[in-house]
């Protein structure tokens, strides 16, 4: 059929045939960002190693879900809608991007099945995603540079603002939009206005069918103009962008279904100081940790490359949020900038020395409770935790401690426990329960060691303070009076090396987990149960082969559930309980149903939830070493905490968590709420409730 | 016996302690003879002031002995001294820096920072020290015959009798040589001065390390305000950099003479209450019942100052009106 | 610049309770927990530091038996280059005088422009920095919380006086300077970093090797003799207050009123 337009295929200007540009354009624009791409692994390729490729099933299945259904976007729904929107359109349009490239070199080219009714249906669906696109381009625009949400501003210190990048790459994609609307519907309009038939189903009140009409008022030439003109415009706007993409946060849109793919798979663990390197090897390497760029590992490099800047992490951050100088979002940006200026695209690359002390600072690393809020948050799946504690491994491998924590960390080697107590003290917060209240406790280390099924692992705070010592006795009477048959290692137990390892201090973890784990096997139990969630977390995480390890709450809800235990109603039935999510029994260890289903089988307990709960809960404050530090923040965690309770309307808070007890406690002294709220453990509760 | 004591001035005042070292001299030997030997430069007052106490006092006045200069009188007093001289100093900084150079020089035994001394038995010495930061005492022997240097924990033996032996002023000015030394005196930096001159206080609400934590030193000030005085602190408080170094009250801090003194989970080491002069009325709140601050209080509470200290701020409030 | 610290082995006096030995001959020392003097620690931060700046080597010199060569390796791990353990049974019993007659004579062995000790250690003499620059007739200053290196010869140092006021000198090297705490932040010492230098060779000397005559040192050369350990009878003290919360600060409301407390 003769065409109605000439396509841009085959006109000319001034006996110039176009073609040549769109044989031009597609080539340079294909291989320069080969050559963007190529230079772009260049720091991947001299990077740390890393071990993403085990459980392929499960990483495919990852992509899918996170990447290509975008399960985490919804969590902030205005953004997250208009993102859902805008990638599906990319989505669906790609098919139509593809053929328009070809279009150029050949007139009414399509894609194989795609000249049937199958094209027809396609070509509808392809103008309500680019009517959508367009539509939340425009929306996400206007919220970007009018009404700018909080979470997108750079503080001074982190340089210039970012809007004017995001809202040039909106206006690129809206370009496209827009571009297509107009090279497809000038053809339209053409056919239309000489009565002929286009084989084509105008959707109403899509963009395409808005400008077709609109065009329809227009002369011949000025459809033909408008046909070639906005062909080309889309030629150049779509292999800009495509260049565009590695030379910002926008490279998320190539990397992110690699970087989801890749994603780690076992949450709450720390990587190894470096793949490949087992424990026994861990002495003969020349240093620990991230110092240099090139230290991280290529998916760490990789996640820097993913970032799109939307702020949801530092959104989240606990440690933002008090003022302390950690923003999740900065430190990728700030390392991806400065792997940008380290390798240059067009240059050599330059030498730009350590990371802490030029664009990272030692405080900014050290204030990070490793809560896990902004991996939980991140839809891309970037990682934090394990970043940071290799840039601590480096600042402890050259002794760049915080004085603060030297003591602890000083009397954990030499004692077991941060608060350099004596080791023959350990297990002597049962002494109230046998010497005062009857009861026999069995010590599983030892010369004359007992045995018993069953380990309860107190860990330090709980052995050794005294005011947690308390959540020890309670779960002491719960266990007995539920029948368990258990024991303490007592003086042979040490630190379980939680925040030890977190802390960077990898070799005094493993003396830790080796006489740990020496005293756990030879004590011969079936199964470990603590109280103590960061014990929980590195008993099950970091120890191998031990005996299964679960938490009291999670002990607790199986008795439950089989009918072994009873509750007597609350005295006082007027207060208005609230649990508080510890992170790592929440977050690192999925534990989020246990802790609620006992209290709600406590009768008369009246319960609500805080407005962060389960994965969105907001740290207290942090346990282990945490606690030691002495960060420089504007408020704390755990009075913000307390404060999220009492606007909730609760009267007692409840936690499950020795750490949380303490922030939480101290929280409410310091917010003037004492005597409005208090806070009680779980395993406080259950022993005070529990039928015996 | 002849006993020596070297006499601390500054500008033209004796140190606090002159006195207290010629109490220490006749607790050791009840009928000494005690020389006092004061160096400086226009130091007549000085010695005029002292001369109460001892039975002699040795003036050695030169231009260049002006600042006290530990590393000067340590190489005079070998000479300056008789043989197997027996030579008291208060334990404090020009001693720390002199007297066991001193010792060694004059071949003398050397026994620092006694807090006690339980007289002579035959030509030997018996005295009372202290380790392991006061948690333990020992007693300490020497041959006084063959010399020996003694330095006095200051404080210890102070006391409100004003003696009257009125010795006489003999000038050694002439009899020494000032020494080549390769340390130089240059300046004094005086520590920045804070808002508050808490060595001025006549009340002091001070708190130490029971305080637990840096916010909560909001509520010793807020106690301060209340009873409309002052606030000051120990040297942790300061280590930790929660209050400035003007407000430390001890030996290397401020020294106060406040009439009324609030020890606020304060444990009682002697540097901190080294700091404290004139004997004033102490309440001490601590959690640990043995804490050394409670041999010192008049009054005592054991209990946790951050409970406390919020009460007791609300009825001063209250009481205040 | 070649500076030596000397270094010492003390109980961890944070935690640890020291008690007297049912003997009343010494402190109760099982279960003691060890580690070096914390004056010496910054001491040889301060040591490091100065090497960094204008060059030379840090030598760690302990008195003491094998155990103190843990902490010899510890102030290595930390970077000290050399360490040096002094141990013969003879060295026993020394009073401050006979440990400064030690380390005088290991001094002479080598070849060292600048001393660093700890202003003071477990017992609280603050004695040895001060004999030993006697002995060496080398320039001393204690309290030393400021040093800078001027040229070769010279050092400008700061000492901590009464008020929180500071003593600057000018000092000639070689000379003897006692280090308070404060003067730096120590760096950490990880474990990492003392596995690092554990199988590194501690040269040992003895009396012999030094060339010390017996009647210096030991009980035989002490000038002075500790009699006993003991803790004294408490006095009276304070008067305690009785009560719960409420009732003590009513009491103590009422007293800091009668004594003019509350303006």
């Amino acid at each position: 059929m003769e065409p109605v337009i000439i396509p841009p295929a085959s006109y000319t200007i001034l006996g110039i045939p176009l073609i040549l540009l769109y044989i031009i354009i597609p080539i340079i624009g294909v291989a320069l960002f080969t050559f963007i791409i190529a230079q772009r692994m260049q720091p991947l390729v001299k990077a740390a190693p890393d071990n993403r490729f085990d459980q392929l099933g499960l990483r495919l299945f990852n992509m899918l879900k996170y990447a290509v259904a975008q399960y985490k976007q919804p969590r902030y729904m205005l953004a997250g809608v208009l993102h859902i929107v805008i990638f599906a359109g990319f989505c669906i349009l790609s098919i139509r991007s593809i053929t328009l490239v070809v279009v150029g070199l050949k007139s009414g080219y399509t894609l194989p099945l795609f000249d049937t009714w199958i094209g027809t249906i396609y070509n509808v669906l392809k103008d309500i995603a680019a009517t959508a696109v367009l539509v939340a381009v425009v929306v996400a625009a206007i919220r970007r540079g009018i009404y700018k949400p909080e979470r997108y501003k750079v503080p001074e210190k982190y340089g210039k603002d970012h809007t004017s990048e995001a809202v040039f790459v909106l206006a690129m994609i809206g370009g496209l939009m827009v571009a297509d609307m107009f090279f497809e519907g000038s053809d339209l309009a053409a056919h239309m206005n000489k009565g002929l038939e286009t084989h084509y189903v105008l959707f109403p009140l899509t963009g395409t069918w808005f400008v077709t009409y609109i065009l329809t008022l227009c002369s011949d030439a000025t459809l033909q103009f408008c046909h070639v003109f906005f062909y080309t415009v889309h030629e150049i706007i779509f292999f800009s962008f495509l260049n565009f993409l590695p030379l910002g946060k926008h490279f998320h849109v190539i990397t992110s279904m690699f970087n989801v793919f890749f994603m780690k798979l076992n949450k709450g663990s720390v990587k190894p100081v470096k793949w490949g390197v087992s424990d026994d090897q861990l002495d003969d390497l020349e240093s620990f940790g991230v110092k240099n760029f090139e230290d991280f590992t290529w998916k760490h490099i990789l996640d820097f490359y993913s970032c799109a800047d939307c702020g949801r992490c530092a959104d989240q951050c606990p440690a933002n949020h008090v003022g302390r100088p950690l923003a999740p979002r900065f430190i990728t940006i700030k390392c991806r900038d400065f792997c940008f200026d380290k390798y240059p695209l067009r240059e050599e690359s330059v030498d730009k020395g350590p990371l802490i002390g030029s664009i990272l600072e030692e405080d900014e690393i050290w204030s990070c409770t490793t809560c896990g809020a902004c991996e939980e948050e991140c839809p891309l799946l970037i990682e934090y935790i394990d970043k940071i504690v290799d840039l601590r491994r480096g600042m402890v491998d050259e002794g760049m401690v915080p004085q603060s924590l030297q003591k602890p960390l000083n009397a954990l080697g030499k004692r077991g426990n941060p608060y350099g107590k004596t080791e023959k003290k350990r297990g002597d917060w049962t002494k109230p329960l046998t010497k005062d209240e009857g009861y026999e406790c069995k010590i599983l280390s030892g010369k004359k060691a007992d045995s018993a099924e069953i380990l309860f692992f107190a860990d330090s705070i709980t052995s050794y303070d005294d005011r947690i010592q308390e959540i020890g006795q309670s779960s002491f009477r719960i266990l007995k009076a539920c029948g368990v048959d258990f024991g303490i290692l007592g003086p042979a137990e040490k630190d379980s090396g939680n925040e030890v390892r977190r802390f960077g201090e990898e070799m005094l973890f493993q003396d830790l987990k080796e006489k740990n784990t020496k005293a756990i096997l030879d004590a011969n139990v079936k199964r470990i149960i603590t109280a103590d969630p960061h014990a929980l977390n590195a008993l099950k995480k970091d120890y191998d082969n031990l005996p299964p390890v679960e938490h009291v709450s999670e002990f607790l809800y199986r008795m439950i559930q089989e009918g072994k235990i009873r509750f007597n109603p609350l005295e006082n039935q007027s207060d208005i309980y609230v649990y508080h999510d510890p992170c790592y029994l929440g977050r690192h260890n999925l534990v989020y149903d246990a802790p609620r289903t006992v209290l709600d089988n406590i009768p008369g307990l009246k319960r609500v939830e805080m407005e962060r709960s389960r994965d969105r809960s907001f740290c207290c404050g942090g346990g282990g070493l945490m606690l030691f530090y002495e960060p420089v923040e504007e408020t704390r965690m755990g009075k913000e905490r307390v404060q999220m309770a009492a606007d909730a309307g609760a009267t007692v808070i409840v936690t499950a968590c020795p750490f949380c007890m303490v922030n939480i406690e101290d929280g409410i002294k310091t917010s003037g709420n004492e005597g409005k709220i208090r806070a009680i453990d779980l395993t406080e509760l259950v022993d005070q409730q529990i039928v015996k | 016996m002849q006993i020596f004591a070297y006499i601390i001035n500054k500008d033209g005042k004796a140190d606090d302690t002159a006195l207290e070292l010629a109490l220490a001299a006749k607790k050791l030997d009840s009928d000494a003879q005690v020389t006092a030997i004061v160096a400086g430069s226009g130091i007549d007052n000085v010695c005029q002031e002292i001369s109460a106490a001892y039975n002699e006092i040795w003036k050695i006045d030169n231009a260049v002995l002006a600042y006290p200069d530990g590393e000067i009188m340590g190489k005079i007093l070998p000479k300056l001294l008789p043989e197997n001289a027996v030579l008291l100093l208060a334990h404090e900084y020009l001693a720390m820096d002199m007297a066991p150079g001193l010792a060694i020089r004059t071949d003398s035994a050397y026994i620092a920072d006694v807090t006690g001394i339980e007289g002579m038995d035959g030509t030997t010495g018996k005295f009372v020290r202290q380790e392991f930061s006061g948690m333990v005492s020992t007693h300490n022997t020497c041959d006084l015959s063959n010399g020996a240097i003694i330095t006095v924990r200051p404080g210890v033996f102070a006391s409100e009798e004003t003696p009257s032996v009125g010795g006489s002023v003999v000038d050694k000015s002439g009899d020494i040589e000032i020494p080549e030394t390769n340390r130089k005196y240059l300046e004094t930096v005086e520590a920045e001065v804070g808002d508050v001159d808490i060595s001025t206080s006549e009340v002091l609400v001070s708190v130490g390390r029971g305080i637990e934590e840096e916010d909560n030193i909001d509520m010793v000030k807020d106690l301060a305000e209340a009873m409309g005085v002052d606030y000051s602190c120990s040297r942790p408080i300061v280590d930790a950099k929660w209050m400035e170094k003007s407000r430390q009250v001890g030996t290397s801090g401020k020294t106060v003479k406040p009439k009324v003194y609030m020890a606020l989970g304060i444990s009682g080491a002697f540097q901190h209450l080294g700091g404290i002069k004139g004997s004033p009325f102490m309440i001490a709140i601590n959690k640990n019942p043995k804490a050394p601050i409670f041999q010192v209080a008049d009054i005592g509470v054991e209990g946790d100052i951050l409970d406390i200290i919020p009460e007791l701020t609300e009825k001063v409030q209250e009481l205040k009106g | 610049m070649d500076i030596l610290v000397c270094v010492k082995r003390v109980p961890d006096t944070s935690e640890n309770e020291i008690e007297v030995n049912s003997e009343g001959s010494d402190i109760e020392r099982d279960d003691l927990v060890y580690s070096i003097n914390e004056w010496d620690n910054y001491a040889v931060e301060e040591a490091i530091q100065i090497v960094d700046k204008v060059g030379g080597s840090v030598t760690v010199m302990a008195i003491g038996d094998d155990e103190s060569e843990e902490i010899i390796r510890r102030e290595m791990a930390m970077g000290a280059n050399n360490g040096i353990l002094l141990s013969d049974d003879a060295f026993e019993k020394s009073d401050g005088r006979g440990l400064a007659t030690i380390l005088k004579a290991a001094v002479d062995k080598g070849n060292y422009d600048l001393i660093l000790t700890g202003a003071q250690s477990d017992s609280g003499a603050a004695q040895t920095g001060a004999m030993l620059a006697a002995m060496l007739d080398r320039p001393f200053a204690s309290l030393v919380n400021l040093i800078e290196v001027k040229d070769d010869s010279t050092l400008k140092i700061g000492r901590e006086i009464d008020g929180g006021n500071q003593e600057m000198h000018e000092i000639k090297l070689p000379c003897v300077l006692s280090i308070q705490t404060g003067i730096n932040e120590p760096r950490y010492v990880g474990i990492r970093g003392i596995r690092k230098v554990a199988s590194v060779e501690i040269p040992t000397m003895g009396a012999s090797d030094l060339g010390i005559d017996s009647a210096s040192i030991g009980d035989a050369g002490a000038k002075t003799k500790t009699l006993d350990y003991f803790v004294p009878e408490l006095g009276e003290g304070a008067e305690m207050l009785e009560g719960d919360t409420d009732e003590v600060v009513e009491k103590l409301v009422e007293i800091l009123k009668s004594k003019g407390g509350i303006k």
